[in-house]
């Protein structure tokens, strides 16, 4: 790809997300999907993000606020259920964080170079209704 | 297809305006975005009627600006349609953004660009500043002198855009109000005819094929960006003018009227000659008659597209001339016209280099006479009678106050 010449691509400003044709893509997961490597779901912008989300499944009610909500749709949810968080396209907005109701927060904005284990370990207790 | 057909005369007395409608109507627009502004309004109001008597079967989608109008278009391209707008001036200023997008992006838009000048100050008439600002934009431009060549370009620019090998936009220029609300005798097609010349829109990569997802508009930096700007370069400079060739001589079989890439009038044995667009090489043809009866071999050469620029083509066109005149009907702003530069570049590397001028003229639809076309004649015979231009190489005509030129 990196040396194609000018001659050698399709014309117009347009990738393809699958190579040749594709049937039931609305019926098929992502994760199932063979995407082209023009497809930006092949392509990872981790390194854009600067905070990075943790998600603290103990607390979480799968609302599917933070879902909604994700611009960038990186919360991977699967049969209405939170599973995690898509870190190859998360770009650390921090919105799933913002609308998440739990108390404590189920989603926690931390330093992008911080430890999973040791945040979660550490995570903020209820917060009393004064 | 759930519309009904118009009888058409043989014969029909339309403006350019209302002959660019009919020609929108024939070739069954699937959607129009359009804003309306003097003096291109009733192309796509004539549409728009079309469309609410049945005439059409389409989309009139109504917008904030032109930066929106060609924005609709180049998103209903994209998805798939057959796409045209209209505009003007300040219009096709504020459309400028996007015209790059859609050129870029490949799409076959057609837009009907009635000249105008462009403010300030504010200004209705025509002149060639909007067609001169979409030079550089990556679309094709063709030229229409009277509202016979609006009606028929727009069959050939559908034909040439639209095809695979082109997939390029197109704009048609006709002079505001000089042709577009000038009433002529327009030969018309039928509609079988004129649709059937085009045949029906033929997709390509677009967005509402679902079994073949692509993502339209992408943004590419230093990687990647010099190479598509090249690829549009050179299917400029080398696909459109077969294609446009064909597209004339396919148009002249059904039509017998015959279009050419540069139009050459009385040009075999001239000396002299005129280089200009739109309504002037009309009048420039008639006073070129008169001269040669007073003994002066005046010709004419009309651009037919002006881009691509035939640059083979017009210094083919102007061989054995010896003094050329570059009209150019919008304000260079500090440097000689376009044509002027243009003609300079086609001519600097021929062995009979001739002698060329440069004439600014009809700025905000200053008219330009016959009085002003028989003198620039004379000064051009002088030019070869001296062996030398006698003048200076930009001349304002039809200015008031004292005589202006430059260089």
């Amino acid at each position: 790809m990196a040396n194609t010449g000018w001659d050698e691509f399709e014309i117009g400003a347009m990738l393809r997300t699958f190579d040749g044709k594709i049937d039931d893509i609305a019926g098929t997961l992502q994760e199932d999907r063979a995407y082209s490597p023009n497809s930006s779901f092949v392509a990872s912008v981790a390194d854009w993000r600067i905070e990075k989300p943790i998600f603290a499944k103990d607390f979480c009610i799968d609302c599917q606020f933070c879902w909604i909500y994700c611009p960038d749709m990186s919360i991977i949810a699967r049969d209405k259920k939170m599973i995690g968080i898509d870190m190859d396209h998360c770009k650390g907005c921090g919105i799933c964080v913002e609308v998440c109701p739990t108390n404590p927060k189920s989603l926690l904005m931390f330093d992008e170079h911080s430890d999973e284990e040791t945040e979660l370990a550490q995570w903020p207790a209820k917060e009393e209704k004064k | 297809m759930a519309f009904d057909k118009m009888e058409l005369k043989d014969i029909e007395v339309w403006d350019g305006n209302f002959a660019a409608a009919q020609a929108l109507r024939q070739c069954q627009i699937d959607v129009v975005a359009a804003y309306p502004i003097t003096p291109s309004t009733p192309i796509v109001e004539g549409y728009s009627k079309f469309l609410a008597d049945g005439y059409v079967e389409g989309e009139f989608v109504m917008v904030e600006s032109e930066h929106a109008a060609m924005s609709g278009c180049i998103g209903a391209s994209a998805a798939g349609g057959r796409v045209a707008t209209a505009t003007s001036s300040q219009g096709f200023a504020l459309m400028v953004e996007t015209l790059y997008q859609a050129s870029g992006m490949r799409l076959p838009i057609i837009l009907n660009v009635v000249n105008r000048a462009l403010a300030a100050p504010l200004n209705v008439n025509g002149d060639h500043s909007d067609m001169y600002l979409g030079r550089d934009s990556g679309w094709i431009q063709f030229d229409a002198y009277c509202p016979q060549d609006a009606y028929d370009l727009n069959f050939i620019a559908f034909k040439v855009a639209e095809d695979h090998d082109v997939r390029l936009p197109a704009m048609i220029h006709q002079d505001g109000f000089m042709t577009s609300h000038t009433a002529q005798g327009v030969h018309t097609l039928t509609d079988d005819q004129g649709y059937g010349f085009i045949g029906d829109f033929k997709p390509m990569n677009d967005m509402l094929d679902f079994e073949h997802p692509v993502t339209h508009g992408v943004q590419t930096e230093e990687d990647w960006h010099f190479e598509h700007k090249a690829r549009q370069h050179n299917d400029l400079m080398t696909k459109v003018f077969p294609k446009i060739q064909a597209a004339f001589d396919d148009f002249e079989k059904l039509s017998g009227r015959k279009y050419n890439l540069v139009e050459s009038y009385d040009m075999d044995d001239a000396d002299v000659c005129v280089v200009c667009l739109g309504t002037s090489v009309e009048t420039a043809r008639e006073v070129a008659t008169e001269m040669r009866e007073k003994g002066i071999k005046a010709g004419v050469v009309g651009i037919r597209v002006i881009r691509p620029f035939p640059f083979m083509e017009i210094a083919e066109a102007l061989k054995g001339v010896k003094a050329i005149a570059a009209l150019d009907r919008s304000s260079p702003n500090g440097a000689p016209g376009m044509l002027f530069n243009e003609l300079a570049g086609a001519l600097y590397n021929t062995a009979d280099r001739a002698m060329l001028s440069g004439y600014v003229y009809g700025l905000g639809g200053r008219d330009l006479t016959k009085k002003h076309l028989v003198d620039l004649y004379t000064e051009l015979q002088a030019n070869v009678d001296a062996g030398k231009v006698t003048t200076q190489l930009q001349q304002f005509i039809g200015v008031r106050g004292p005589k202006l030129s430059f260089l």
